[in-house]
């Protein structure tokens, strides 16, 4: 399975990366929305799976998300804003937009795991595999 | 830093006395990690100290404070995900379809902070079939810590973090400064009492579905097969039974049989057994 992780902050990308890759995905990474627009365009397979920051510079994540489900080739995306805007009418805004799930900065490795089963995406591993 | 041989088999007898847990050697590092903060808070520098005292001493609140900070384990919302679509999908719907009086009882009997209980109340709230329908949910745990907890109904933002659905959260939940407030239509749901599994059950009623789930793997084999056969009792006839995914009935107590459900499985009372249960 193949995740993209849409952050300006380095540092974020790195730890959701990290956890994600260590969940069993193959993790590419975004400054921006659109930067993971243009990243989707040049792939012809989307990833299962993007993780959006709220605010970003150039496009922030309300907008990519809202672009994303305009798209019916990207349908298949699911998408989790990863953000510290914690106010409930931001989260009915981007689940009205098309988000899927909606995890608050700061979280843990557990949190985003137990994210992944709701959204029934758990890549199989060697180990399933043997 | 390390428990000594004697402090940890204070606690561990005391805690085998008080819950029949038991805490294999090995697991010092689990008595010291979750004593440390007690033992502080008592005015000691270190565990040993503290079990030293209260091996002497043995105030009530303090050996109760050690049972407790070493029975309760963390929690999180629709644990393992599966068992709550089951319930929604195949559990609540058979019931529904067995019952004329509109009234379904569940018994969450390990409930920690109130995790269990409440994302049962979330999803009875969410089964179609059950629209109209009055669910009373019992929740109950051996700490009273834990119960208090639980009876606020309000949870931090990493709480509420683990394992809830966003669209539950904007649903059944309020922003309350910082934290997040369960919403009345689902806190009046559930009933929360303390309750000591090894001990015999208080008088209860009987229960529709049983969430007993991630306990029994605390207990040797005599005190699992007591507590399943006193399930079995409180338990209507075609009820069902909600284990973790580590535990079983299987060799425990065999009243009980496994039926898949879902995309996992639950416990029935034997249909055999069925005409044992004492009602």
């Amino acid at each position: 399975m193949r995740a993209l992780v849409v952050d300006d902050s380095r540092a974020m990308r790195r730890i959701v990366g990290r956890i994600l890759t260590d969940a069993g995905f193959e993790v590419q990474e975004a400054g921006h929305g659109q930067e993971a627009l243009d990243l989707l365009t040049e792939h012809d397979t989307p990833p299962d799976l993007a993780c959006i920051d709220w605010n970003m510079p150039v496009m922030d994540g309300l907008e990519f998300v809202t672009e994303v489900r305009s798209r019916p080739e990207w349908r298949s995306i699911t998408l989790m804003m990863v953000t510290t805007e914690s106010e409930q009418s931001r989260i009915v805004r981007a689940l009205a937009a098309g988000a899927h799930e909606y995890l608050i900065k700061p979280f843990t490795a557990d949190a985003l795991q137990e994210k992944l089963d709701l959204l029934g995406l758990v890549p199989l591993t060697a180990g399933d595999l043997a | 830093m390390s428990i000594s041989r004697d402090a940890f088999n204070f606690v561990r007898e005391l805690v085998h006395a008080e819950s029949a847990i038991v805490l294999e050697p090995g697991k010092e590092y689990l008595v010291e990690s979750r004593l440390l903060q007690l033992a502080r808070q008592a005015g000691h520098d270190g565990v040993d100290g503290y079990v030293a005292h209260l091996s002497e001493r043995r105030p009530s609140a303090g050996l109760r404070q050690v049972v407790e900070a070493l029975t309760t384990n963390e929690t999180s919302w629709f644990r393992d995900v599966d068992p709550f679509n089951t319930l929604k999908n195949t559990v609540f719907p058979a019931l529904a379809a067995n019952r004329t009086d509109r009234r379904l009882r569940v018994w969450a009997a390990a409930c920690s902070s109130g995790q269990e209980p409440y994302s049962i109340a979330m999803t009875a709230n969410d089964t179609p079939a059950l629209a109209g329908w009055k669910v009373e949910i019992l929740a109950t745990d051996l700490s009273e810590e834990m119960l208090t907890k639980a009876r606020a109904g309000e949870y931090s933002q990493l709480e509420v973090n683990r394992g809830m659905p966003a669209s539950s959260l904007v649903r059944h939940f309020t922003r309350s400064g910082l934290n997040w407030r369960l919403n009345p239509a689902i806190t009046q749901q559930v009933t929360f009492r303390q309750l000591n599994l090894v001990r015999p059950f208080p008088p209860m009623g009987r229960f529709d579905v049983v969430f007993l789930r991630n306990v029994l793997i605390y207990f040797d084999l005599p005190t699992k097969r007591d507590i399943l056969r006193r399930v079995r009792q409180v338990m209507a006839p075609d009820g069902h039974l909600f284990l973790g995914a580590a535990e079983m009935t299987m060799g425990v107590d065999d009243a009980w049989e496994r039926v898949p459900a879902g995309r996992s499985s639950v416990y029935r009372i034997r249909e055999e057994q069925r005409a044992c249960v004492p009602w």
